[in-house]
């Protein structure tokens, strides 16, 4: 069989969600990836892939058939009383969806990664608002760009050239040239060597350095001292200048914001900037998500049900309150008596005293691939990969939906099939009761 | 499945009705001129029987209703309901989850619901949204008015290439009809400004009236169903009546394709202000409505304001940021390359609150003062003005003088001195009420043939209400009217019945309505417009052209309406 070249294929693995990747097919299995950045080509070429549904048994996983592992997997919820369903990021919404309709049936607490990542972005939109826009606008408008807390480089590779840098857009023809790209991060990134100005700032100051800047923005550059956070007031009030002078700007948040000291509260700061930024010029702020469709959980999830991530729904209706229906707060309360991890993978990013407990529990791990949750589940459900062998929806970073492409054909169940087999058999399993 | 409601007083505006004992056959998913045997019998006991409204301006599904639920986790917890044998979970209160919405609207007797803005490149997200919006049939109003392509053919004047461009994104984004909002405004907002009228809109040398003329006689060379339905500019300003007006009078001299509007001017309360500042901000409903009765080629919807807590969402960012700086509660915007923008806060309407008490006066003025019914919808710009579910309270507004009294009393002062609404006695009849919220949108949409009417042929879609019109005095027992409209006897949506006793029976998917306009006149400039469009697509947007249009999986339940004109 001759190569085939399947064009505009969207990259299923962070939030930039390329779509102009180019994939060679021979004889159904890829044999090469073209435009993709190295983290996309080695998820879209494929590895370590779960080769059979396993169970454990006696400590040692058993390969066994979809309809043991359906069986056994919708036996566990059905009979669970306090369920935990987490993950959702890198898969598509329409198993999202279908996610939502189990969780609400079986009364359990649905929670995506967010809730270890963005989540704090989250919240703090719910406190500030979110005034964004989507990446073209970037690409066409913006002279000032800021990375803060992120480090592109290294984890979306072509956000830089595609959206926000060298790119060339309608009013910045000359793209790198026409445009100003800040760093601020704790440590010299390669993202920060490829800008034109590096601003270091020591760890857990992020929120006094905004005060400061909108302290200075606001006029009172006088009650600022000397240094905030490891930088000098005149950098500050340079930065201050280079956001007012600007035609429009736009701030690249990242898990520096959210998962170092002050957490949501950075991001209730930093919008608050942007917000009063633009009473001067246009401002914007954009998260930088990680999983392809994180984003997309939280939109799937929002309208399903009213709120984005950390829902709880044993009362019947969706109850949302972060700290303490988040997974982390109810595992720490060893609250769960189930868990499913889907398209997620608690056992790398999850707090030891959250994996002693999720040792102890019925675990449910759907990927296609194997990762440290694999270590910890008692049942494995092998999935196709989405936006590979299976098309559907994903939410770019900035709210864009893209239909990702299917390029090959695949043996392996879809998620949506598998949670579809699930939630048949679990209200069967229920309506027997 | 074969219905005959019997015995009731039926309301049907289109068909001349108003109030008559008659039975009304359903057979399918059709009215029919009678059933014998037929499978069910409804007894309406004297009860109201009329169409299944109509909402033709909502904002339910899409990326900015989205961001308001996302942002607004307080709105969410008002409205809770756990799920039932039928019925998903819901929440909310001004942004409700998508089950919520539907299964409301329905309680409420309405079956059809029009979202009103959706960004071309969003536009899968709305359609999405839909497919978890069981039970009314829907819409969706494409914004095509800030997209860079359309100012430029504005600007040029070449309209041929205009009508292939919005042919391309009518089947791109599955739209049903042009929606305009702040013309120039939200491109402008692209540097953080706005503009008016007659001001060149920034880097284009156009203005928006000249965008607001091409989009208009390009709908009408189109033969689209619906017109153009537009936001217009300085949407909130004091003294804003006059733009409102210039944009009236921009496209008198168009000719319609189909007896209808040239233009539905939206949401006319956010549009009818005199004053020059908040401190002199007065009512100009009367201006308006005078308009409005002179003339015939404008509809409007009122966008009533009513008191609570809700949130606005609006394509025009510049005014929501605007409108934020008055509040600085939490602002989102969402800007959207090459198309347009949104922004979206919340904002406790008080009635306390000279301005706000002024809004909500001018909302019921525009209903009381214009005189025909067929020229505007009950809307309440969803949730802008309030949520829908103030529907029932309105409507006991405009038809009980003694309710308007009432409520006058605990609103400020300022309505009495710059508003005009204690000065008005007109109470609206039931046959206006049913007009405003059947009949008269149908007709707007240029759906008068399936919705809006109980006539032989037109979809089986009909609302029973808990209320004996012929021993009922609207104008003094208006309290049961807020209590009866907000739960149906029954609704049936399609020949199935969805409600029985304000409870949800049955969950059918709606169907999906999108226009297609084919034709020599969409055809003709079809391949200079597709060599603009796609330096577009390879120079400024991010997503490459083959990623861009919706995919025919996400419009299942869709129908395609075919307009063709050589």
């Amino acid at each position: 069989m001759a190569a085939e070249t399947v064009s505009n294929v969207v990259c299923p693995l962070c939030g930039c969600l390329c779509d102009d990747i180019e994939v060679i097919v021979e004889d159904g299995k890829i044999s090469n990836v073209k435009k993709a950045c190295p983290l996309g080509k080695n998820k879209i070429m494929g590895h370590d892939r779960i080769k059979a549904p396993m169970i454990r048994e006696n400590g040692e996983f058993k390969e066994v058939s979809y309809d043991d592992v359906i069986e056994k997997s919708a036996q566990i919820l059905a009979q669970a009383k306090r369920p935990l369903l987490y993950g959702w990021a890198s898969l598509i919404c329409e198993a999202q969806r279908k996610g939502v309709e189990l969780a609400e049936e079986i009364g359990a607490l649905i929670d995506t990664t967010a809730s270890v990542c963005h989540g704090s972005t989250v919240v703090g939109v719910q406190g500030r608002g979110a005034p964004g826009c989507t990446l073209g606008e970037i690409k066409n408008r913006a002279d000032l760009v800021i990375y803060w807390g992120c480090n592109p480089q290294e984890a979306h590779p072509r956000h830089r050239a595609r959206y926000a840098h060298s790119v060339k857009g309608m009013y910045r023809p000359n793209g790198k040239n026409d445009r100003k790209v800040f760093v601020i991060d704790v440590r010299e990134t390669k993202t920060a060597k490829v800008a034109d100005e590096f601003v270091k700032i020591d760890p857990g100051y992020d929120y006094m350095a905004f005060s400061a800047l909108r302290t200075i923005l606001a006029g009172h550059a006088d009650v600022v001292p000397d240094t905030v956070g490891g930088v000098a007031k005149e950098k500050l009030v340079e930065m201050v200048d280079a956001m007012k002078s600007c035609e429009f700007g736009v701030i690249f948040g990242g898990m520096g914001l959210t998962h170092t000291r002050c957490r949501y509260k950075n991001l209730e700061n930093v919008i608050s900037l942007v917000d009063e930024l633009n009473a001067h010029t246009k401002f914007t702020l954009i998260p930088m998500r990680g999983h392809y469709n994180v984003n997309g959980s939280g939109h799937t999830l929002a309208w399903l049900t009213g709120y984005p991530f950390a829902i709880d729904f044993s009362r019947g209706y969706a109850w949302y309150n972060p700290g303490e229906t988040a997974s982390n707060d109810v595992l720490l309360r060893r609250e769960v008596d189930a868990m499913m991890a889907i398209a997620g993978d608690p056992g790398a990013h999850f707090p030891g005293e959250s994996l002693r407990h999720m040792a102890k529990i019925p675990l449910i791990q759907i990927d296609p691939y194997a990762n440290p949750t694999t270590e910890l589940a008692d049942i494995v459900i092998p999935t196709a990969v989405s936006g590979v062998e299976v098309d559907g929806t994903a939410y770019r970073m900035d709210g864009v939906p893209i239909r990702t492409r299917k390029v090959v054909e695949t043996e392996y169940l879809t998620d949506e099939e598998v949670l579809e087999r699930i939630l048949t058999r679990v209200r069967e399993l229920k309506g027997g009761n | 499945m074969t219905i005959l409601i019997k015995n009731g007083v039926v309301f049907d505006p289109a068909q001349g009705i108003d109030g008559e004992k008659m039975d009304i056959a359903i057979d399918g998913d059709k009215f029919v001129e009678d059933v014998s045997s037929p499978d069910e019998v409804i007894d309406a006991g004297g009860r109201m029987v009329v169409p299944g409204g109509v909402e033709l301006h909502t904002h339910i599904a899409g990326g900015k209703v989205n961001a308001g639920r996302i942002m607004r986790p307080e709105d969410g917890r008002k409205g809770r309901i756990p799920r039932g044998k039928l019925t998903r979970a819901c929440s909310g209160f001004s942004v409700l989850n998508t089950f919520a919405t539907a299964y409301t609207y329905a309680r409420m007797g309405y079956t059809t619901t029009f979202e009103a803005a959706m960004p071309p490149l969003l536009a899968r997200h709305t359609h999405e949204e839909f497919e978890d919006t069981p039970i009314t049939d829907k819409g969706a109003l494409v914004l095509l008015d800030n997209n860079w392509m359309t100012i430029e053919y504005a600007k040029s004047g070449d309209l041929d290439k205009l009508a292939a461009y919005v042919s391309w994104m009518f089947n791109a984004s599955k739209a049903y009809g042009i929606k305009i909002v702040n013309p120039g405004g939200t491109e402008a907002w692209g540097w953080g400004k706005n503009c008016s009228i007659n001001d060149p809109v920034p880097r284009f040398d156009v203005t928006p009236k000249e965008i607001i003329r091409a989009l208009a006689q390009v709908n009408e060379d189109l033969g689209l169903p619906h017109s153009i339905h537009i936001h217009c500019n300085d949407l909130g300003h004091p003294g804003n009546f006059e733009t409102t007006i210039e944009t009236y009078e921009a496209v008198k001299d168009i000719k319609p394709s189909s007896d209808r509007q040239i233009m539905h001017a939206t949401h006319t309360q956010f549009h009818s202000y005199g004053g020059s500042t908040w401190g002199d901000f007065e009512s100009k409903a009367d201006a308006i409505a005078d308009y409005i009765n002179k003339n015939d080629h404008v509809t409007i919807d009122l966008g009533v304001v009513m008191f609570c807590d809700t949130t606005t969402m609006t394509a025009d960012g510049p005014m929501e940021y605007s409108l934020h700086t008055l509040s600085r509660r939490k602002w989102s915007n969402h800007d959207v390359e090459l198309e347009t923008g949104s922004g979206i806060i919340p904002v406790a309407y008080s009635p306390k609150i000279g301005v706000n008490a002024i809004q909500w006066a001018i909302g019921l003025e525009l209903a009381l003062l214009i005189d025909d019914p067929w020229k505007m919808a009950l809307t309440t710009d969803h949730p802008n003005g309030c949520p829908f579910t103030f529907y029932p309270e309105i409507i006991a507004l405009l038809m009980s003088k003694a309710k308007r009294e009432s409520m006058l009393e605990t609103v400020s002062e300022a309505v009495g001195k710059r508003a005009l609404i204690a000065t008005i006695d007109r109470e609206l009849t039931w046959s206006d009420i049913i007009t405003m919220t059947r009949a008269a949108p149908a007709k707007i949409l240029g759906m008068s043939d399936t919705k809006g009417s109980l006539k032989v042929g037109a979809d089986a879609d009909l609302a029973i209400y808990d209320i004996m019109p012929e021993s009922f005095d609207p104008t003094k027992d208006y309290k049961t009217i807020e209590d009866k409209l907000m739960r149906t006897v029954y609704t049936i949506k399609g020949g199935e019945i969805v409600v029985r006793d304000g409870e949800i029976t049955a969950t059918p998917h709606g169907r999906t309505f999108w226009v297609n306009p084919a034709g020599k006149k969409a055809e003709a400039a079809r391949d200079g417009m597709l060599e603009d469009l796609e330096r577009m697509f390879r120079d400024y947007y991010t997503v490459s052209m083959a990623n861009y249009p919706v995919q025919d999986e996400y419009i299942p339940h869709g129908v395609e309406i075919r307009t063709e004109v050589n």
